[in-house]
């Protein structure tokens, strides 16, 4: 097929597939943890820092990097100092980062539109830069979640029992929410900063509806990522519509169909007909 | 392991212990001591600071001003991860959302992670553990079901699995029965009584419900008002008129088939 003859294409599809396990692993601890609301927030600070970098001269992917994942880390210690949900943490440090944004942006003269590019992203004008930095932080995340799973899965669990039994847990929390600021701010050029957000929660969503095992629900997101990418990709191609739209609208529908054939759905039927002695 | 003679060894000591949350004091200059193989019963209204107490025992706590040892060690930042795995700790019935990724086993399988440390997996001898524990708490025909699945009764059976399988010296029980009917309750509380007999454990056992205090108490310590009020064995401490002053309200017991029975008088 010709579609795989064009440089900017084949780009785009190795894009997919990286932003795509990355995102959606990453999707895993923020659905599970009940975060969802981090992916707007880094995007943010990611943008403020561009910004910031533009303003003063100095690379625009370096100021997203440095705010990107100084806001994740300041996200675990605030919550816990200030004894605030960890949502709540999140939303004040989005709110800031939107203010950040909005200063840098009034201080800038001319045009800023270029600037608004980060917010959509280009899938199809990706850089090699772009791939190199979205590899790394790729790799680093699945190495990183199969090397310390058993670590996770018990802070996922619980946070508190995960203390306890004497996992060192705040740090691992700590790391999770450092791997999400870093895949953000990879993703936020190729992939944009509004996509991200879907690319993050619809995978893992999905798998979400589909499996008892995280090892599984892991896997699965992974999967639903790389192919909402690809599939949105062909339809952009196919239907000449917005590459970043397509992709958000592919992986939705993924989202839609696992929520409605989900088994999880079923729990209650199972447990009746399974238990009948526990049904008061 | 443990052996008869280390029975009168002091395994927690807590000395003029000062804990403040914010403006209010949750513990004001409180001392404490355990002995090993004791199965010691806290007791006390809601805020009275039980809850605090016991956290200080696994560092989950933090101190303003005095001194814990557990285990032989004083409590710092270099030494909590390491008492941690050795002292097994049950909260009350968490929720549970039915549709965590996470089963049964696993669940159990965490109070190994601290004990493994980074970077090792569970093997052989871990997952026989597991297995042993669940056997013991009688869950293991549900070791592969969601955790999200069970009843609360249930979940605090696997709880206190997973607070076994760390093979602990010492199992600290929050208010494990709260919220559970009074069948799991009297159920869950025969169980706790079997394991510190089997395991020849460390038990401290905090609830602000009189009726769901362990019959097997060695001794009871009454707390009021973030301080100590009281502490004895539970023959002199279970008494109409203490009891009434410690919860500020007519307390009467009942004898019903060999068991106390507290009631709120009046």
């Amino acid at each position: 097929m010709s579609i795989f003859g064009y440089q900017f294409m084949q780009n785009a599809i190795l894009a997919a597939f990286l932003g795509g396990v990355a995102c959606a692993t990453v999707g895993v601890f923020v659905v599970l943890m009940g975060i969802s609301f981090i992916g707007v927030c880094l995007s943010h600070a990611a943008f403020a820092g561009a910004l910031l970098g533009v303003l003063l001269g100095f690379n625009p992917l370096l100021g997203a990097f440095l705010f990107s994942l100084g806001t994740a880390a300041i996200i675990g210690p605030l919550a816990s100092r200030g004894e605030l949900n960890l949502d709540t943490s999140i939303g004040v440090l989005f709110s800031l980062m939107l203010g950040l944004a909005f200063i840098f942006m009034g201080l800038m003269s001319g045009p800023k539109t270029e600037m608004l590019g980060l917010l959509w992203g280009s899938i199809l004008t990706v850089t090699r830069t772009d791939l190199i930095l979205l590899g790394i932080v790729t790799s680093a995340v699945v190495a990183l979640v199969v090397l310390f799973y058993k670590e996770i899965q018990a802070v996922i669990f619980n946070r508190e029992i995960a203390l306890a039994v004497g996992i060192p847990a705040s740090l691992i929390l700590y790391g999770i929410l450092f791997l999400t600021g870093s895949t953000i701010t990879v993703s936020l050029s190729p992939i944009g900063g509004l996509l991200i957000f879907s690319l993050i929660i619809n995978p893992a969503a999905a798998a979400y509806q589909l499996t008892y095992s995280l090892k599984k629900m892991f896997l699965l997101s992974a999967i639903f990522g790389v192919v909402s990418g690809w599939i949105g990709l062909l339809a952009s191609y196919l239907f000449n519509v917005p590459s970043g739209a397509a992709i958000i609208v592919t992986s939705s529908l993924i989202f839609g169909l696992a929520a409605l054939f989900s088994p999880k759905r079923k729990v209650k039927r199972w447990r009746v007909r399974d238990e009948p002695s526990r049904v008061l | 392991m443990r052996n008869h003679r280390e029975t009168n060894n002091t395994i927690v000591k807590i000395e003029n212990a000062i804990v403040s949350y914010r403006e209010d004091v949750a513990l004001r200059d409180v001392s404490l001591e355990v002995k090993r193989g004791e199965f010691l019963g806290i007791i006390g209204p809601n805020g009275a600071g039980k809850t605090t107490l016991i956290t200080l025992i696994n560092g989950l706590g933090k101190l303003v001003q005095g001194h814990v040892w557990v285990l032989g060690h004083g409590i710092s930042k270099g030494s909590v991860n390491g008492i941690r795995k050795r002292v097994g700790y049950v909260a009350q019935l968490q929720n549970i959302d039915p549709r965590m990724p996470i089963s049964v086993h696993e669940v159990v399988m965490v109070g190994r992670y601290g004990q493994l440390g980074l970077f090792r997996r569970p093997n052989k001898s871990d997952r026989d553990i597991v297995d042993r524990m669940l056997e013991l708490v009688g869950m293991s025909h549900l070791a592969k079901r969601p955790i999200g699945h069970l009843s609360g009764g249930e979940q605090q059976r696997v709880a206190i699995a997973r607070a076994l399988a760390q093979e602990p010296e010492m199992l600290l029980l929050d208010e494990p029965t709260a919220s559970l009917d009074w069948r799991a309750q009297r159920e869950l509380l025969e169980l706790i009584k079997e394991i510190h007999e089997a395991q020849n454990l460390t038990t401290i056992f905090v609830t602000h419900d009189l009726n769901a205090l362990p019959q097997i108490c060695d001794r009871v310590v009454l707390m009021k008002e973030g301080k100590i009020w009281q502490q004895g064995i539970p023959e002199q401490m279970l008494k109409q008129d203490i009891l009434s002053q410690l919860y500020d309200a007519p307390i009467s017991i009942q004898e019903h088939e060999g068991r106390q029975i507290f009631l709120k008088a009046g």
